[in-house]
């Protein structure tokens, strides 16, 4: 079952395109760091770390989850617009490029969607509000991290046998 | 200063959450997303002959771990200066909460089900050990999360990422109302 429409998480452009442009150099993987803390410091002043917001959102209680992914989505799709339309280049000098995903026959997407919302649920958290709940010091999430972790390398591990 | 302190709204929250993907496209080419980082620390951690997780992680895959501990970092930064937030839920949410037998939301996380003493109990094993599991195997094989799908993905017309979006709240509705009261 592998064949092209098997592109990965990270599509293996990316993975090409990294092992032909230097990587990524200390004060580039720092200022990854400091994007993330700014991230994670806006997801525990939205709220969105909270396992009860998510129970809000799948019961349809409150537009506040819904409010804040909706205008998320229309800001980055306008800021990929203006990048696309002035021709800005990575600060790298390379070209943007947003790789398209290919549907095939969508079986990785609707199962593996399915699969991580029932975790959603389960967890009320998602893996960017996973990181920063263990900041705020909730411990015990580092099972949930954990357990992710295997999820991932079992899917590896199998994953030449599943439909995609 | 004030305002910094109080809970942000979704419509200052939101829109800086969607600058983060122009951000990291012109950073470094980076397409925002964060289950990308749990594919990295496997790669990086355990031991696997898949080739899914045969990767140079140090090149393509430190981004997304430095941005991941950055998460955590900001997450305790941000409660270092203005405390743990404790959301105002919906009426309509609190009174679920109750009828599953959970105590008035407080705090970030039902503390009934989530901490150490919990993982022992029926709910707090499936809710964290198996939920866990879901999450790191459900977005590696769908290609990502709420981040890359559900905002970058969306954000970029990619039809998959509907797709995705559509099997999350598949899952999340089947999570929360069949398997919860199942559980709690």
């Amino acid at each position: 079952m592998t064949g092209p429409t098997l592109s990965p998480i990270s599509e293996p452009r990316r993975v090409d395109g990294a092992s032909r442009a230097p990587s990524d150099s200390i004060v580039g993987v720092g200022s990854y760091l400091l994007v993330g803390v700014v991230f994670g410091a806006i997801l525990v002043k939205s709220e969105v770390v909270s396992w009860y917001r998510i129970q809000e959102m799948f019961r349809m209680h409150s537009f506040h989850m819904y409010g804040i992914i909706g205008s998320a989505f229309a800001t980055a799709a306008i800021g990929i617009q203006l990048l696309k339309r002035s021709g800005t280049r990575a600060l790298n000098g390379e070209p943007i490029v947003v790789p398209p995903k290919q549907l095939g026959r969508g079986y990785r997407y609707w199962i593996g969607g399915f699969v991580f919302g029932t975790g959603w649920a389960l967890t009320g958290t998602c893996p960017g509000p996973l990181f920063a709940l263990l900041g705020t010091g909730a411990s015990v999430l580092v099972v949930v991290l954990a357990s992710a972790l295997l999820g991932t390398w079992s899917y590896a591990s199998i994953r030449g046998r599943l439909p995609h | 200063m004030d305002a910094l302190m109080k809970p942000w709204p979704w419509y200052v929250a939101g829109p800086l959450i969607g600058l983060f993907v122009p951000l990291l496209l012109v950073l470094g080419n980076k397409q925002f997303g964060v289950s990308g980082s749990l594919r990295s620390l496997c790669a990086a951690m355990l031991p696997s002959k898949a080739a899914f997780l045969k990767f140079d992680w140090k090149r393509a895959g430190a981004w997304n771990i430095a941005f991941a501990a950055g998460i955590a970092l900001g997450g305790a930064l941000a409660v270092q200066l203005s405390g743990s937030p404790t959301p105002d839920i919906a009426a309509a949410t609190t009174k679920a909460m109750s009828s599953l037998g959970l105590n008035a939301a407080n705090g970030l996380l039902p503390s009934e089900v989530f901490s150490w003493s919990a993982l022992v109990t029926v709910r707090g094993f499936v809710s964290m050990v198996v939920g866990g599991f879901l999450i790191g195997f459900g977005t590696a094989y769908a290609g990502g999360c709420t981040s890359g799908h559900g905002i970058a993905g969306l954000a970029a017309f990619q039809v998959p990422s509907l797709v995705a979006v559509i099997a999350f709240f598949a899952g999340g509705v089947f999570g929360t109302f069949v398997l919860l009261p199942m559980l709690f």
